[in-house]
């Protein structure tokens, strides 16, 4: 294992997130408080309680996964496009590196990335509501699996994309609808009986479910199926990642 | 010498088809500065990626130091420093930074001294805190170079080194390599121009349409192929050739007056003795003669032409 080589790529990707620190910090910031002014005073004030948390209390584990997971996807997914883009690949493959310290270097720094953000905005939201946290280390395991599966699943749209529009598109048509109709905002036994079955297709109702039983102890899918879902998604981006790196797909010509 | 490189029948094909190397076999030598030659598309950055780890090759072997560039690529790969042909930068980042990133993916601890030695030798000590954009082309460049030297490699790659760069870089370039020579590091570098090879190679090898048409010692490559012109100006033009003088084979230019004679430069006797003499005996004055040595462009021209039909 080349630990100096990831210890160079982490400290990188580390280095061009703390030259944008502003960007960084104070946009999810601002748009979590929008979020809570929106939904948590305006509607929530007309929302009593949801499975007997207050509304406004309801949305945060969401409201945290909605950011994680795009901050996950878009992080990691610009991190290996930009290299690609401008060249710089070349000397990637052309170090005594395997794929895993390339993946540990860059994964490891989105989700590092997406946790700091995270947790701003869990410290923002308790500026607004109430918060305590029953499952403080199921609450731990949810983020750090979910940031590492979305940095994955960002790393390999990343190697995927071959323009900034491709980059753009999965985040915004495939997991920008997922995270709004996973459950963020709303329970899923709110909906028409048909529509709580379709959504148990959609793969963020399960982190968003746990994640918010972490939290409150209420769920909308069981624990188990929550913490498989999200294990399972995990293997498969890494079984991906591996496929990606065993023939060189997009990378190696 | 002991080889460091060795590629053994390599092949590569690409998914369109097109066959970029048709089994190219090549010994490098330790320390020695190979410098590959061939038109666009011959093929020579292909042969470089494949040696790097860029490119996978579709048949063949390639050993570093001994090690097989695909079963023991983390032992092959931290010999080779590699100076891509693409100005490839990182352009937000600081040059210090950019060059210590290269070091650590070389897997090689921090030393800040070697870094700072070579940026110096670059003369980029002054710009080691500016940003890689803020550079000029040459610049970015030397930065390039200062990223494949930072690990401190056995052998160095140059693909076209001195592509677009000005009169004034390029020789710091050639020094360069001279120097890095002298620390016994291998260079292999790939250029069209030929000046430079003249200039900096040991060995030649010359590769058009995917093959390896010859590598030879510089010297004696050009000893073996060079040829000698003796261009004869007359007072009055001449127009036309005396039977006498058939078995010269002169040319004689369309004014009729310039006579040219080709002979191999190290042949035993040139014959311009018996030339001149019977020159005067068919009552051709001379006014002037002047000889021309050719020069390694030229035998390359010759070599790609005899390729190519």
């Amino acid at each position: 294992m080349n630990l100096p080589a990831i210890k160079a790529i982490y400290v990188f990707e580390m280095a061009r997130f703390f030259r944008t620190i502003l960007q960084s910090i104070i946009s999810p910031v601002i748009s979590t408080s929008l979020y809570f002014v929106v939904f948590g005073s305006a509607i929530g004030s007309r929302i009593d309680t949801v499975d007997g948390v207050s509304y406004g209390a309801f949305i945060v584990p969401g409201l945290v996964m909605l950011t994680v997971l795009m901050q996950s996807v878009s992080n990691a997914s610009f991190g290996i496009y930009f290299p690609k883009f401008i060249g710089t690949i070349y000397e990637l493959l052309s170090a005594p590196l395997s794929f895993i310290e390339i993946v540990i270097g860059y994964v490891g720094a989105a989700a590092t990335k997406s946790l700091v953000i995270g947790t701003i905005i869990l410290v923002t939201a308790t500026f607004f509501v109430d918060l305590h946290v029953e499952h403080p280390v199921w609450m731990i395991a949810f983020l750090l699996l979910t940031c590492l599966s979305f940095a994955l699943l960002g790393f390999i749209l990343g190697i995927w994309a071959k323009s900034f529009e491709q980059l753009q598109l999965v985040p915004m048509l495939v997991i920008t609808p997922l995270v709004f109709l996973g459950g963020s905002f709303y329970s899923i036994k709110m909906l028409p009986p048909a529509w709580q079955t379709v959504t148990l297709f959609n793969p963020v109702v399960y982190l968003i479910s746990g994640f918010r039983w972490a939290f409150f102890g209420v769920a909308d899918v069981s624990l188990m199926g929550s913490a498989l879902a999200i294990l399972g998604f995990f293997a498969l981006c890494l079984a991906i990642v591996w496929w990606i790196f065993k023939t060189g797909w997009r990378i190696r010509s | 010498m002991a080889a460091i490189v060795s590629i053994t029948d390599l092949r590569k094909t690409y998914a369109g088809g097109f066959e970029a190397l048709k089994g190219v076999s090549l010994d490098i030598e330790e320390g020695e500065i190979l410098a590959l030659l061939g038109p666009n598309g011959a093929g020579k950055t292909t042969l470089i990626s494949a040696v790097c780890g860029i490119t996978t090759p579709t048949s063949g072997r390639i050993t570093v130091g001994g090690h097989d560039v695909t079963t023991e690529f983390r032992a092959a790969r931290s010999l080779i420093g590699l100076v891509p042909q693409e100005i490839s930068l990182e352009p937000f980042e600081k040059v210090m930074w950019t060059v210590r990133f290269s070091r650590g993916l070389f897997g090689k601890r921090r030393d800040d001294a070697h870094v700072e030695k070579v940026l110096r030798q670059l003369s980029l000590w002054d710009k080691r805190d500016t940003q890689v954009k803020a550079l000029s082309g040459g610049m970015k460049r030397r930065v390039l170079i200062a990223k494949a030297l930072s690990h401190e490699p056995r052998v160095l790659f140059l693909d076209e080194p001195t592509a677009g760069v000005d009169v004034e870089l390029r020789k710091d370039m050639w020094q360069m390599v001279h120097g890095l020579k002298q620390e016994g590091v291998t260079i292999i570098l790939t250029t069209h121009y030929i000046e430079e090879a003249e200039a900096m190679a040991d060995r030649v090898g010359v590769i058009s349409r995917g093959e390896l048409l010859l590598v030879e010692r510089k010297a004696e490559l050009m000893h073996r192929l060079a040829r000698k012109e003796l261009k004869i100006e007359l007072p009055t033009p001449l127009r036309e050739l005396p039977a006498s003088l058939s078995r010269y084979q002169l040319q004689r230019s369309d004014d009729g007056r310039t006579l040219v004679y080709t002979y191999e430069a190290n042949a035993e006797t040139s014959g311009i003795g018996v030339l001149l003499r019977d020159l005067h005996e068919a009552g051709i004055a001379v006014a002037d003669v002047r000889t021309h040595q050719s020069s390694l462009e030229d035998i390359f021209v010759d070599l790609v032409k005899e390729d190519v039909t």
